[in-house]
């Protein structure tokens, strides 16, 4: 528990995250992602409860904890006027690998994540991604069993995201436990073993990406008819195999029809509009977005300040918010607990 | 002991990335290095040519350990500006997340600051020379004297590291240090004597650590005329400038040292 004055920042974390696996905390801005991220990174001190991290007490030896975890912060932590490889080497003497050690490391990590030849010049020259890459070797100087990684894509053009997920898999594939926060489903979907999504300060939901979003269903077939005549017997087709009320955009001549079972009911929902004779523009398979989630599990958008995602069709699958917990208790790395 | 050498060692590290900055970002340094340049000159020959020789000295003489003690304690300011900008960029919390010694970046913060400090007293005593500072002492009251500059700064490093990592914005900590030093120097001994202050102002200079300090260094560096050293100041403060300023030194360092240290443990930005 986290309190700023009035402001309960964290109410109810209870996470367990098994040794050597990912787990990711999903949330909008605001939602405790990086007040849970500092309590288990020995930066906050929570008003109540306690965590371990690596089998050390947050509280009680934040020191020892200090020595197992690497951190990369929201914003790329670099001190611009320092070369990339100085970055690296004070990270590496502040973490007591001695000298000799500190240079091999930096010189190891700047090959490892694609800047020896920037290496040597200041990092106020480094692209927004280049930085993102030092911020993140920074954390992996005295390779910690344990990382925490507080949004690492935000900001990063498409390209330096899909970079940072590839070396982040390599990563975890080495064995390494990992908290990761971000506010993308498709990111925590692509690293992660495990979800936890994250709203005002309390887990609302725990699961697999899969699991996450079968438990929203915001799944659903999209249709683009060529014709007016073709809508209401699309609307048929559709119905048979939908598992809510189809929802018709006349104007566009656009369908929606929530569905369960994925594209095997794609597949299924071409071949009856094909033997109705409607001809088809465009047709896909829509999973559910982060939105979709948040929305299902709070009943409103993620951002408070998103509009229209209530009006969008077919994204309202509606039902009370789902609060299925799935926990892990086995050999637990990492723990958090109210 | 282990621990203080373990602080002391990371905050090397620490100071050494802070001397980097200033080969990196010369302007920085030259700004600092120059600013007393002008002062001098600006001072010595416009204010000069008013203000009649005190204490039967020339005011040039007279002038510049006032702008060695208003020049080191703007030094002193750097820590707490970098310290605003670390919270400002999240380099504060990469810091402390590190296993290093705790209070690492405030020793290495506040060392760099010396080193500073020394090249900046070393370019005005050149300046000084040149315009007709001497010092007429022996060598180890002259010592005593930069070594009373520098502890002054350094005390007041500690209390602009603690500012810094309050204001969280290098922009307001430029703000507040600059509304907050410039009246403090400026209402003591510094730049004119303070004898014909209005009586508030009088008593304000008088009991000011600053007045005390630039008086010591006067002193220390024999720029005080005969007619001073004749007339002896009112308050306890100016009768004992070495002694006072050593208090303040004390009481400065006791206050911050722990509240600058307990405000970084619980740092973070933003």
């Amino acid at each position: 528990m986290k309190r700023y004055g009035k402001v309960t920042a964290l109410a109810g974390v209870d996470l367990v995250v098994p040794q050597g696996t990912v787990l990711s905390l999903l949330g909008p801005n605001g939602a405790g992602k990086t007040t849970t991220v500092r309590i288990l990174t020995t930066l906050l001190e929570p008003d109540e409860g306690s965590a371990t991290v690596a089998g050390v007490d947050v509280l009680r030896e934040p020191r020892q904890v200090r020595r197992r975890i690497g951190l990369s912060g929201q914003y790329a932590a670099v001190d611009e006027h320092l070369t990339g490889f100085e970055n690296l080497d004070m990270v590496g003497r502040l973490y007591h690998l001695g000298r000799r050690r500190s240079r091999e490391r930096a010189r190891e990590l700047l090959e490892l994540f694609r800047l020896t030849e920037a290496g040597d010049r200041p990092a106020k020259t480094y692209s927004g991604g280049m930085r993102r890459r030092l911020d993140l070797a920074g954390a992996l100087v005295a390779e910690p069993p344990v990382l925490f990684l507080d949004e690492p894509t935000t900001g990063l053009d498409p390209r330096s995201r899909m970079d940072m997920w590839d070396l982040l898999s390599q990563m975890v594939r080495g064995g390494t436990t990992l908290l990761l926060t971000t506010q993308y489903l498709e990111e925590a979907e692509r690293l992660a073993d495990d979800i936890a999504v994250i709203d005002h300060g309390r887990v609302i939901a725990r699961g697999t990406a899969d699991q996450l979003k079968d438990q929203v269903g915001g799944e659903r077939i999209e249709v683009v008819v060529t014709e007016d005549a073709g809508v209401e017997a699309a609307r048929a087709a559709l119905q048979a195999i939908a598992v809510g009320e189809v929802v018709v955009e006349r104007h566009s001549r656009r369908l929606v029809a929530p569905v369960s079972g994925g594209a095997a009911c794609l597949v299924e929902a071409l071949r009856r509009l094909d033997s109705a004779g409607v001809g088809i523009l465009d047709a896909g398979l829509r999973r559910p977005t982060m939105d979709d989630v948040f929305l299902s599990l709070t009943g409103r958008p993620a951002e408070e300040d998103v509009e229209g995602g209530q009006g969008s069709p077919g994204a309202v699958p509606g039902g009370p918010p789902a609060q299925r917990r799935i926990d892990l208790d086995q050999d637990a790395s990492t723990g958090m607990r109210r | 002991m282990n621990a203080v050498l373990g602080a002391l060692a990371d905050g090397s590290v620490v100071a050494k990335r802070n001397l980097i900055h200033i080969k990196r970002v010369p302007d920085l340094l030259i700004g600092t290095l120059i600013s007393p340049i002008m002062f001098i000159l600006l001072f010595a020959y416009v204010f000069g040519s008013a203000i009649p020789a005190p204490d039967g000295v020339n005011y040039r003489e007279w002038l510049v350990p006032g702008i060695f003690a208003q020049t080191v304690i703007f030094g002193g300011t750097i820590t707490g500006m970098g310290l605003a900008t670390d919270m400002q960029k999240g380099i504060i919390d990469r810091f402390r997340s590190l296993p290093m010694a705790q209070p690492a970046v405030l020793i290495g913060r506040t060392s760099s600051d010396v080193v500073t400090n020394i090249l900046t007293i070393a370019i005005m005593a050149a300046t000084g020379l040149a315009v007709g500072w001497r010092i007429r002492t022996s060598i180890p009251e002259a010592v005593l004297g930069f070594a009373l500059l520098l502890l002054f700064a350094y005390a007041v490093s500690w209390a602009m590291a603690y500012i810094g990592l309050l204001v969280r914005t290098p922009e307001a900590f430029q703000s507040l240090t600059f509304l907050t030093v410039f009246p403090v120097t400026f209402i003591a001994n510094t730049f004119v004597p303070i004898d014909n202050f209005p009586t508030v102002l009088k008593v304000v200079a008088d009991w000011n650590p600053v007045s005390s300090l630039v008086l010591a260094t006067r002193e220390l560096f024999g720029n005080v005329g005969p007619a001073g050293l004749v007339r002896a100041p009112e308050a306890w403060s100016l009768q004992h400038p070495v002694a006072y300023t050593l208090i303040w030194v004390a009481l400065i360092l006791l206050v911050f040292v722990p509240v600058a240290s307990r405000q970084y443990k619980r740092a973070t930005s933003r």
